[in-house]
C-alpha cells in the first residue's frame, strides 16, 4: 500500500519507538538473548547435557571458579558438575520456544474465534464471550495447573495450557477491534464487491485489527514465559528432558539453603532480564501503536 | 437491582455447573483410578467387582450425576493417600491460605495507594519515576524467584527470618493464626510480602493513573481555589473519587492472590490450601483435586458477585440493571 506520505507507517512506528531510550535498551538487550538462544550451541562453554562432558568432580563450583581440568566456570556448577553459563543458553532456548510457539497459536486461535464473534454476532457471539468472561475471571496459573494435573506432564502438555490460558484475550481484543471496524465504509465497499466473508475478514478487518494485538502478543509472550517457568518450578511444567529457566530454578532450590545460591540464582536472572526487556519492548509499543497517543 | 441479581446468581450457578463438568470430565473420565486404587496381581472379576463398587461400570452421565447429587450435599469424595473427606481437609488448610492472603492485600494496600497517590501527583519528579521504576520491575519479577531471593537474603545470609512453615499459632475465634504471636510472625513476613508484590505494583499503577487523571478536574481546581490545603484536597477529594475503581480490583485480586498463593505457599512450606493442591497433584489424589477446583471456583464466582454488588453500591452513576455483564 504505497500512499503520498513523507514516511511510511513502519518508519514512523520505528522512528517513534526509537524516542525511548529505555525501550531501546530493552530491544537491544532483547535482541542479545534471541542471539544467545538460537546460537547457544557455538556459544556456551560446553553442551551441559552431554554426559561425556560433565565431571562430578566439578560440581557445585562457585562463580569463576576453575575446575580441575583448567575449565573456568563464570556463573559456577550446579550438582551434576554442569556448567550454569551453558545451562542457561540452552534453558534460554527453550523457555524462549515454548513462550513464542504458545503465544503464536493462542493468537491464531483466538483470532479466528474473535473474528467469527464480532462478524457473525447473534447467539454465536454471546455463546463465545461469555465463554471468555468466564475463562477470565479465572487466575491463568490456576486455569493451567488444573489442565497439567489433568493431562500431565509433557512439552506438549505445557504448550497446550498455555495456550488455552491464552487465547481468550486474544479473541476478546480482536472482537473489539473487529466490531469498531465491520462498520467502517470500506467493509461495506468489499462487501458491495461481493468478496467472500472469509477474503473480507481476513484481508480487510484483519489488518486494521493488527496494532493492539501486536502489543498484547509480546507482552503475552513474557506472561507464557514466566507461566512456563513458574509450573516448571512447581513440578508440573517441563519433563526433566527439557531443562528450562524454571526448571534450573528448581534444581537450585534445594541447594539454596545450604548458601550455594548461583545455581538458582543466576537461571533465575536470566529469566527476570528476558521478562523485562520484553515488557520494556512492549509498553513501548503500546504507546507507539495507540492512534490516540499520536501528536 | 433485584433483576440483576438474580440474573447474575444464574450465570454464576451455570458457570459452576460448567466447571464441575469439565472438571469431572477430566480428572475422572482420563485414566482409571481403578489401576491406583487395586492391587495390580488383581484377577478381571476382582477388578470388575471393584469397577461396580465405585460406580465407574455405569454411563459417564449416571456418574456424573452421582457426584453432582453427593457434591450438593457437601461430599466431594474421600481422600486417596489420607483417606479423610476431601472437604475436610481443603477446610483444614483454609485458614493458613486466607491468613496469608488477607496479609499479602493489607501489605499491598498499605503501600500501593499512598506511593501511587505520591507519583500520580507529582509524575515528573525523580521519585515518582523510581517509584514507577520499581512498580514494572514488581510486575516482571516472577512470584516465585522473589521467593527464592527473599529466601536467600533473609534466612542464609541474614538469618534473620525462618524460611519453611507456619511457626506458632494462637487461636483467634477458634481458628489458629499466625499473626499474634512473634514467631508466627516471623514466619507470615516473608511470604506474605512475596504474595504482595504483584498486588503492589498493581494497586501502584492503578492509584497513580487515578489520581493523574483526578488532579486535572475542575473539581481539584476549584477546591485549591477555595484555598484548601493540598492534603485535604488529596486526601479528601481525590481519593473519593478515585477509590471506585481500586475498590474493584482490589475486591477481584483477592481471587487471584489465593490462586497465586499456591505458588507461595510451595516455596515457604505455608500449609495451606495451595499447598495441598500441589501435593495431591503429584500423588494423583483426584477427590482432593476435584474438591480444590469446586471449591476455589465457588470462591470465584462468590467474590465476582459481591464486588459487582459493591460496585454499584459504591457508584450510584452504575445503574446495574443496564450492566450487561
Amino acid at each position: 500500500m504505497s500512499v503520498a506520505v513523507e514516511r511510511s507507517p513502519f518508519a514512523r512506528i520505528a522512528s517513534d519507538f526509537a524516542a525511548s531510550r529505555l525501550a531501546l535498551s530493552g530491544l537491544a538487550v532483547l535482541a542479545l538473548i534471541l542471539l544467545a538462544a538460537i546460537a547457544a550451541p557455538l556459544i556456551s562453554p560446553q553442551n551441559p547435557y552431554d554426559l561425556a562432558q560433565l565431571d562430578i568432580m566439578d560440581s557445585k563450583i562457585p562463580p569463576g571458579g576453575v575446575s580441575a581440568d583448567g575449565m573456568r566456570f563464570w556463573l559456577g556448577s550446579d550438582d551434576q558438575g554442569r556448567d550454569m553459563l551453558s545451562a542457561i543458553f540452552y534453558g534460554l532456548r527453550i523457555s524462549l520456544g515454548v513462550g513464542v510457539l504458545s503465544t503464536l497459536a493462542a493468537l491464531a486461535i483466538g483470532l479466528v474465534i474473535g473474528l467469527t464473534a464480532a462478524w457473525f454476532g447473534g447467539w454465536v457471539e454471546t455463546v463465545i464471550m461469555r465463554l471468555v468472561d468466564i475463562q477470565l475471571s479465572f487466575p491463568s496459573i490456576l486455569i493451567a495447573l488444573v489442565l497439567l494435573a489433568v493431562l500431565g506432564q509433557g512439552v506438549d502438555k505445557i504448550v497446550i495450557a498455555l495456550v488455552a490460558v491464552q487465547w481468550a484475550y486474544y479473541a476478546r481484543t480482536v472482537r473489539g477491534a473487529a466490531l469498531v471496524e465491520r462498520n467502517k465504509e470500506y467493509v461495506e465497499a468489499a462487501q458491495c464487491l461481493a468478496l467472500p466473508t472469509r477474503r473480507i475478514l481476513f484481508h480487510h478487518v484483519l489488518p486494521n485489527c493488527l496494532p493492539p494485538l501486536i502489543v498484547i502478543a509480546t507482552v503475552q509472550v513474557a506472561h507464557a514465559i514466566a507461566l512456563e517457568a513458574t509450573l516448571s518450578f512447581l513440578g508440573l511444567g517441563m519433563p526433566i528432558t527439557s531443562p528450562s529457566l524454571g526448571l534450573l530454578i528448581a534444581n537450585g532450590f534445594t541447594h539454596l539453603l545450604s548458601g550455594k545460591y548461583w545455581i538458582s540464582f543466576f537461571p533465575g536472572l536470566a529469566l527476570l532480564v528476558t521478562i523485562v526487556a520484553i515488557n520494556l519492548v512492549g509498553d513501548q509499543l503500546r504507546d507507539v501503536l495507540n492512534p490516540r497517543l499520536q501528536k | 437491582m433485584i433483576v440483576f441479581i438474580i440474573r447474575r446468581l444464574l450465570q454464576s450457578v451455570v458457570a459452576l455447573l460448567i466447571m464441575s463438568v469439565l472438571i469431572f470430565v477430566g480428572v475422572y473420565a482420563i485414566g482409571n483410578p481403578v489401576d491406583i486404587l487395586i492391587n495390580p496381581q488383581a484377577d478381571q472379576i476382582e477388578i470388575a467387582r471393584v469397577t461396580a463398587a465405585l460406580g465407574l461400570d455405569q454411563p459417564l452421565w449416571v456418574q456424573y450425576w452421582e457426584f453432582l447429587k453427593h457434591a450438593l450435599s457437601g461430599n466431594l469424595g474421600r481422600s486417596f493417600a489420607q483417606n479423610v473427606p476431601a472437604m475436610q481437609l481443603i477446610l483444614e488448610r483454609m485458614p493458613a491460605t486466607v491468613e496469608l492472603a488477607l496479609c499479602a492485600m493489607v501489605i499491598a494496600v498499605a503501600l500501593g495507594i499512598p506511593l501511587g497517590l505520591v507519583a500520580g501527583m507529582k509524575p515528573d519528579s525523580w521519585y515518582s519515576k523510581t517509584i514507577m521504576a520499581g512498580s514494572i520491575l514488581g510486575f516482571s519479577l516472577p512470584t516465585f524467584w522473589v521467593g527464592l531471593v527473599l529466601i536467600m537474603v533473609f534466612s542464609v545470609m541474614l538469618g534473620w527470618l525462618p524460611s519453611t512453615g507456619r511457626g506458632q499459632t494462637t487461636l483467634l475465634f477458634g481458628v489458629p493464626v499466625s499473626f499474634l504471636n512473634w514467631d508466627g510472625l516471623t514466619h507470615l513476613a516473608m511470604p506474605a510480602l512475596n504474595l504482595a508484590l504483584f498486588k503492589l505494583s498493581l494497586l501502584i499503577r492503578l492509584t497513580r493513573a487515578g489520581t493523574r487523571e483526578a488532579m486535572l478536574q475542575d473539581y481539584v481546581k476549584f477546591a485549591r481555589a477555595k484555598g484548601l490545603p493540598m492534603r485535604r484536597v488529596v486526601l479528601v477529594h481525590v481519593l473519593k473519587n478515585i477509590m471506585i475503581p481500586i475498590v474493584t480490583v482490589i475486591g477481584l485480586e483477592f481471587g487471584s492472590v489465593i490462586a497465586f498463593a499456591i505458588v507461595t505457599e510451595s516455596i515457604f512450606a505455608w500449609p495451606g490450601m495451595g499447598k495441598l493442591l500441589i501435593d495431591s497433584i503429584n500423588v494423583l489424589d483426584r477427590p482432593v483435586i476435584v474438591a480444590y477446583v469446586l471449591i476455589i471456583v465457588f470462591m470465584f464466582v462468590l467474590i465476582n458477585l459481591v464486588v459487582d454488588l459493591l460496585y454499584s453500591a459504591l457508584d450510584p452513576r452504575v445503574r446495574l440493571s443496564e450492566m450487561t455483564a
